[in-house]
Formats: C-alpha cells, structure tokens, sequence
C-alpha cells in the first residue's frame, strides 16, 4: 500500500515543490486547513482574460496534500478558467496516482482543490454569482 | 511469548477481544495509540451488556427493583472512583461526559464565580486543548489574564517562574497536566501544588494521561481539583470523572441546571441537590459509569504500581529503540522515572501522517498531528508529531514491529 503512495513522484513534489511561494500581483488569496491533520494550503491566483495566468501556493503538511497541490498547480496554470471549474475529485486523484487512497487520507489529496475552488468562489463572487456558487458546494464535498 | 516483568501480558491480552484482531490485510493489531484512549476488557464490555440485559433503568428516582438495582451499581463505581484516587468522600466525585467537560465545569462554575477582571490564571505550555480553551473563554469574558509557564527544550517545565507568576497576589488558579500527552512529562506536581498554596492559590490538574497510569492520591498530593476520563483507563467513552475537595464544591455555584441536580424546584427558586448530585443534571450515563467499575476493578487487581512499572520497561526498550533508528528526533525527557509512556518522535522530513499510514500497514495504530496540544507544537516549532503510547497490554515485541515499520519509512523516503 504503502509503496504504492510514496512513488518518485510523489517525493519529488514533496521535497521540490513546483509553484510554491508567494504571488504578490496575485487576483485572489485563499487559505484553508484540515483540522484533523493540521494540513495548511495557501492558494495566489493571477488571471488574465480567461484563463490562470500565474498561480502559487504555499503549506505545510504531508507528502500528499503538499505533493498534490504542487502538482495540481502545475496542471491548472495556463488552462482556462471554465476548464479549471469543474476539476473533480477523481481529476486530481488521477494527477497524482492515487485512485485507493483510504478516507482519512484522501482528504489530504483533496485539500488544495478544496482551496482552489474556494479562491475561485472569491474570485467569481461579483463577475458570475452562479458559478460561484457551484463552486461553493463543490467545495463542499471535498 | 511469557514476558518477565511487572504483569502477565499474556494473561492480560486474552482478556481484551479487540487484540485479537487482523487488521491492514491480516497483520495482527499492534495498538499503540492508548493516550487517545485505551481498549476495554471483555468485563468491561459484559458489565454494560448486563446493565442493558437485565436492570436496565434509570437511577435515583423510581421505587423500583431495577431502579435500586441500577442506581446501587451507579454508586458503586463512585466509591470505587473515590478509592481509586483516595479521595475522602464520594461526595467529592462528579461524573461528567469527559475530562473536557469536568475542566469546563470548574470553569464555569467555580471559575465565573470567583475569577474578576484583571485576575490571572496561570497554566502552561505543554496543556492539551481542553486544559487551555475553557481559561481562554473564561478569561475573555471577564477580563482576567490567562498566563504560561514555559517548558524547556528537554520537556521540563520552567519551575522557577512559578514563583514569579503566583508572587504577583493576582493568581486565582494555577491548573496544569500531571502529564503531558505528548512529551511524556510528569511534572512534578506536589511542588507546584505546595507553592501555589503557600500563596492561598488553589490547583486544578488535568489527570487524564496520570491517574490510567500510575498512583495517583489526591489527599496526598492535596490538589484542589482533578478532572480524568475514564475510556483512557479501560473504561468506556462518554464518562469523564472530576475531583473537587468538599469545602470549595460546597461553595460552587451549579453547572448545568435540570433533573437530578435539585431538591426542590418552585417557579421563580429552586433548592439544589446535596453533593455530589447537584452537579449532575439529567439522567446520567448510567451504563458507562457501571462499565467503568468493571475497568477499575480490572486496574485495582493488577496494581497500579505493577502497571507504572510495565510501562516504565516499554517505555525504556522504546526509547532505546526508536532512538537507535537513523534520523529520528524524540522529543521530552528521556529518563524513564521522569516520564510516562508516550513517545512522541519525528523522523528526517516524513510527516506523521505519512508515517503513520506507513505504520498502519504494519498493523501499527499510532497517532499522528499535534495532539490537541498546538501551544506546544509552535513551541517546539513542529507541526506535527508521531506518538506512540503504551499500555498493560502492549509488549516489547509490539514495538519491535513498530521499529521495522520505521526502517520501512526510511526506506520509502530515502533517509
């Protein structure tokens, strides 16, 4: 099990983390935690027109929710802002590899989508009420 | 696997169903999480059956044979409780939900009533939540200061600036673990009590990790108050237990106001109930407080003295172990007399969760995070710790596997 989780990959991104630090031009700021575990991730988006111009984040906590966020940042930035809306769970379970994750741990993986769609809620608040709430419940489950 | 030492682990592992186990694909369970809570015996677990079976009702009130029944089985594990910690009456014992409850409860009903504006109440940095929270909540509504000793970078606390702290004549109460439940720290509690009451200021301690593990003698000790919980000592969840010497329960004003707690209600008064009762309001936790007898009957036959000297030898052999694997920081005192036995530890970069589910593929239960205990956490400037915490039925083989699944950490990571 556990040799399936802790791949190359999975340590490279922990331990060279892409995208990580500060945006200071950045358009929305977002934080969230899992209290359980106490994994922290900071989301800075830029966007430009439609699309993720520039995104970085910043966290403390296990290889899977740092290594995920590293690599979810590393899939979204450039992409448009429509395809980046409507990422799943299985989206980003499928980015990292890991499809058997067990329930407490998968909420690790999850985290920085969660905060994702939370910077996007903050983000489409004013521009698009509707999808903003999508995304609110979206995040909801995660 | 007959184990020389203080207790007979074979003999005490049969009577404990759930270390039968196979867990993570067929490895047997290796339960090291027992500062979270502990497993429960199977006469633990039958005397709850028997409660719900056969005189299943509820207590103090009805005239009737399974109200005398079960109210007589309620009591009994009352006095035990209070022979358990040799308190002087069973007056002096409240059953609450659980030690978090038994702290607020000091809180808020001894704690509104006597703490005021720019009062102090000191306690430290190696406290779990629960012993932090309330005093933050408290403090906050009335003005007061809440205050912290320090804790050294060998998990000591800072004794001296006891002194400087109660000199002030602002202190109304000292409150602080007997043990820290991530260091392992026992702290030398007779000298903080002795001080804080040379300065008439009374003391609380938290004896949740304490009293599971060792003797502990409220009179001896002369502490005013101490909360603890039962599932941490073989019984079950949902029965927390606080002390409170009679002169200052006499004097606290009620808890929580309803059923039980009363003598006589009218419309605008109400006369409370005699001591213990009026700070019990509504029914009870009837047959986890019958259960908890069975645990302190379990922990009377083996001796407490023969337990703290088991967990004293496992604590040594996984201090000496965990210690010898490459890259690994232990945190907390490492003489043995000095602490209890949890072991809380880091390994290179691995975070805890990590390992931790690396451990569970051994069938290793440990815990990992901060322990509801973040004041210390920033203190030691980690995020978050591995714990492993020992119990009458763990063996030195059981941390045996659990040194392997560190070497397998290791190898995972590349340390």
């Amino acid at each position: 099990m556990s040799d399936d989780i802790y791949r190359e990959i999975i340590l490279d991104h922990y331990r060279n983390p892409r995208n990580k630090g500060k945006l200071p031009d950045a358009d929305v700021s977002i934080h969230d935690s899992n209290p359980l575990c106490g994994d922290e991730i900071d989301i800075h988006l830029k966007v430009e027109g439609d699309k993720i111009k520039d995104i970085r984040f910043e966290g403390r906590g296990c290889a899977i929710s740092q290594a995920s966020a590293s690599m979810l940042t590393e899939m979204v930035a450039g992409k448009p802002l429509t395809s980046v809306k409507d990422l799943t769970k299985d989206n980003i379970l499928e980015n990292i590899g890991l499809m058997n994750l067990g329930p407490a741990r998968i909420k690790c993986a999850l985290l920085s989508l969660k905060v994702l769609k939370l910077g996007m809620v903050k983000y489409y608040a004013d521009k698009d009420p509707a999808s903003a709430k999508k995304l609110q419940d979206d995040s909801k489950v995660l | 696997m007959m184990q020389k030492g203080a207790l007979n682990v074979e003999k005490i592992r049969a009577d404990f169903p759930i270390l039968q186990r196979k867990v993570s694909g067929g490895k047997p369970l290796v339960y090291l999480d027992n500062a979270a809570t502990t497993q429960k015996p199977l006469v633990v677990i039958d005397a709850i059956r028997d409660y719900y079976m056969n005189y299943n009702s509820n207590i103090h009130r009805a005239v009737h044979q399974l109200a005398e029944e079960a109210t007589i089985a309620f009591e009994r594990t009352r006095e035990m409780v209070a022979k358990f910690i040799n308190a002087k009456s069973t007056e002096e014992i409240i059953f609450t939900r659980n030690a978090t409850e038994a702290l607020n409860l000091i809180a808020y009903s001894w704690g509104r009533a006597n703490v005021k504006k720019d009062d102090k109440i000191v306690i430290t940095e190696i406290e779990h939540h629960s012993n932090i929270v309330p005093w933050q909540i408290l403090t906050t509504e009335k003005g007061a200061q809440l205050e912290y000793i320090g804790v050294d970078d060998n998990g000591y606390l800072k004794m001296q600036e006891y002194k400087s702290h109660l000199d002030s004549n602002k202190v109304k109460l000292v409150s602080v673990t007997h043990m820290s439940n991530v260091l392992g720290t026992i702290v030398p509690v007779n000298d903080i009590i002795k001080m804080s009451h040379e300065e008439g200021v009374p003391v609380l301690i938290d004896g949740a990790q304490s009293v599971p593990h060792m003797p502990v003698d409220v009179q001896k000790m002369d502490c005013d108050f101490m909360a603890f919980s039962a599932h941490k000592m073989l019984g079950p969840t949902g029965v927390g237990i606080l002390y409170v010497k009679r002169d200052i329960l006499e004097k606290m004003p009620p808890f929580i106001g309803g059923g039980d707690m009363i003598k006589e209600v009218h419309k605008y008064e109400t006369r409370y109930n005699d001591l213990p009762y009026k700070f019990e309001g509504g029914t009870p936790n009837i047959a986890d407080v019958i259960g908890f007898g069975a645990a302190v009957d379990y922990l009377n036959n083996l001796g407490m003295d023969k337990v703290r000297e088991h967990e004293i030898e496992l604590t040594k052999y996984a201090i000496d172990r965990i210690t010898g694997v490459k890259g690994v920081t232990l945190y907390g005192p490492h003489n043995t007399q000095d602490r209890g036995g949890v072991v809380s530890f880091n390994i290179g970069d691995i975070h805890p969760h990590d390992l931790a589910t690396i451990m569970n593929d051994h069938g290793v239960a440990i815990r990992s995070g901060h322990h509801c205990a973040q004041v210390l956490m920033e203190r030691l400037d980690v995020a978050a710790t591995s714990r492993a915490s020992f119990y009458i039925y763990n063996t030195k083989q059981e941390i045996d596997t659990l040194i392997v699944a560190l070497e397998e950490a290791r190898r995972l990571f590349k340390i």
